[in-house]
């Protein structure tokens, strides 16, 4: 249940920029999450409603943007799409995949006012 | 003092400092330590700053990682650890796999031949610490209230009470939860997990981020092998399946039996921390 702190986290970053950039409130925030990222989606919802309250994003929306976990298969020697860290490669079925991609977990844009 | 803080925990406390250290956001932040009956003054700065004329909506585009606090946090640990050649490992594993078993034996084994120190990581209680403390070697226990992991901040406040000396090997004990503290970076040059053959083989692919982010695996309690159906193999397998690099040791720290093996890691490891310091 880290989606708690992550989501304190971000509160704390959209403070920061409501300092820098000059703003008083935050409408709508975008995250990116990758699919491998070890976050729980239902979870960052709920947790993002509760850790807002009373902060700057009081009753701000969040849209998830989800990014396919991505590795590179060294026996098609191809990128190829992975659910999870342990799967094979979906054309060989081979375990030699070097994870590449799919471990974000960012805040790419902020609606704010 | 302070390197980088900036934020506080609610219901963390550290022992040496009076918390819970809960502070409001946007201040600005006067730290006064004294030792005895040290307290935090925080100034009630502004949070939200209302700027007129900005009242319509607009978009801004930040592009930051969610777990770029925590990163910078992590990064001033990782500098004074390198600064000073100290080797920061942190343990992660499930409750009961055996850790402070294990780094009871460690200390006993080499606190002749290493200086070494241990942040104790736990929800509540001081009993590992105080564990720790029985061997002779400092330790500082950090209780986490709610948190289900240590975070780099923590670490860098407990660093400022503990104080590890120069060349030592410190090691850092997270909360027992093999999902967390996966995301958590504390500025640790290895994040050794342990695993006990009482668990399941499949551990490593239950808890894949955990396992994809150690450097070693140590499988602990294999004095028990002959009593039990566990296919070393096979979770090893399923290691290596998650993290083609992985290390893996097998360990009694019960009989002793391996860790000899841990402890030739533990010095290499410590050779390579003080490389082209002096």
């Amino acid at each position: 249940m880290h989606e708690m702190s992550l989501c304190e986290s971000v509160v704390r970053i959209l403070e920061d920029n409501a300092r820098s950039q000059g703003f008083g409130r935050v409408k709508t925030v975008w995250l990116e999450v990758g699919a491998l990222s070890g976050v729980e989606i239902e979870a960052m919802r709920f947790s993002f409603d509760a850790v807002t309250r009373g902060t700057l994003a009081d009753r701000a929306k969040l849209e998830l943007i989800a990014l396919p976990g991505e590795a590179w298969c060294m026996q098609c020697a191809k990128s190829v799409e992975v659910q999870q860290r342990f799967d094979a490669c979906p054309t060989c079925g081979s375990y030699q995949l070097q994870v590449t991609g799919g471990d974000e977990l960012k805040i790419k844009e902020l609606e704010v006012e | 003092m302070c390197t980088v803080c900036g934020c506080g925990e609610g219901e963390t406390r550290i022992e040496g400092h009076d918390q819970p250290h809960d502070h409001g956001h946007g201040h600005h932040h006067h730290h006064h330590h004294h030792h005895e009956g040290h307290t935090h003054d925080y100034g009630q700065g502004p949070a939200h700053a209302h700027a007129p004329g900005l009242s319509q909506a607009r978009m801004v585009r930040i592009e930051q990682d969610i777990l770029s606090k925590n990163d910078a946090y992590a990064q001033a640990n990782r500098r004074r650890f390198a600064e000073r050649g100290i080797l920061a490992l942190n343990l992660v594993s499930s409750p009961g796999s055996g850790k402070t078993t294990l780094l009871t034996r460690t200390i006993d084994d080499l606190k002749a031949e290493l200086t070494l120190a241990v942040i104790e990581g736990d929800q509540q209680t001081a009993h590992d610490a105080e564990r720790i403390r029985a061997t002779g070697v400092s330790a500082l226990q950090i209780n986490t209230g709610k948190g289900c992991h240590l975070d780099g901040h923590m670490v860098g406040h407990a660093l400022e009470t503990l104080q590890p000396e120069d060349d030592s090997v410190l090691f850092i004990e997270n909360v027992g939860n093999l999902v967390c503290p996966a995301a958590f970076d504390l500025g640790e040059a290895h994040k050794v997990a342990i695993l006990s053959v009482t668990e399941g083989e499949d551990k490593p692919l239950k808890y894949p981020d955990m396992f994809h982010a150690s450097t070693l695996m140590l499988l602990n309690k294999v004095d028990l092998l002959p009593h039990l159906q566990f296919d070393v193999d096979r979770c090893i397998e399923h290691a290596r399946r998650v993290n083609p690099a992985i290390k893996v040791l097998q360990v009694s720290a019960f009989t002793g039996e391996g860790m000899s093996d841990w402890y030739q890691w533990l010095r290499a490891n410590r050779q390579l921390a003080m490389i082209g310091l002096r």
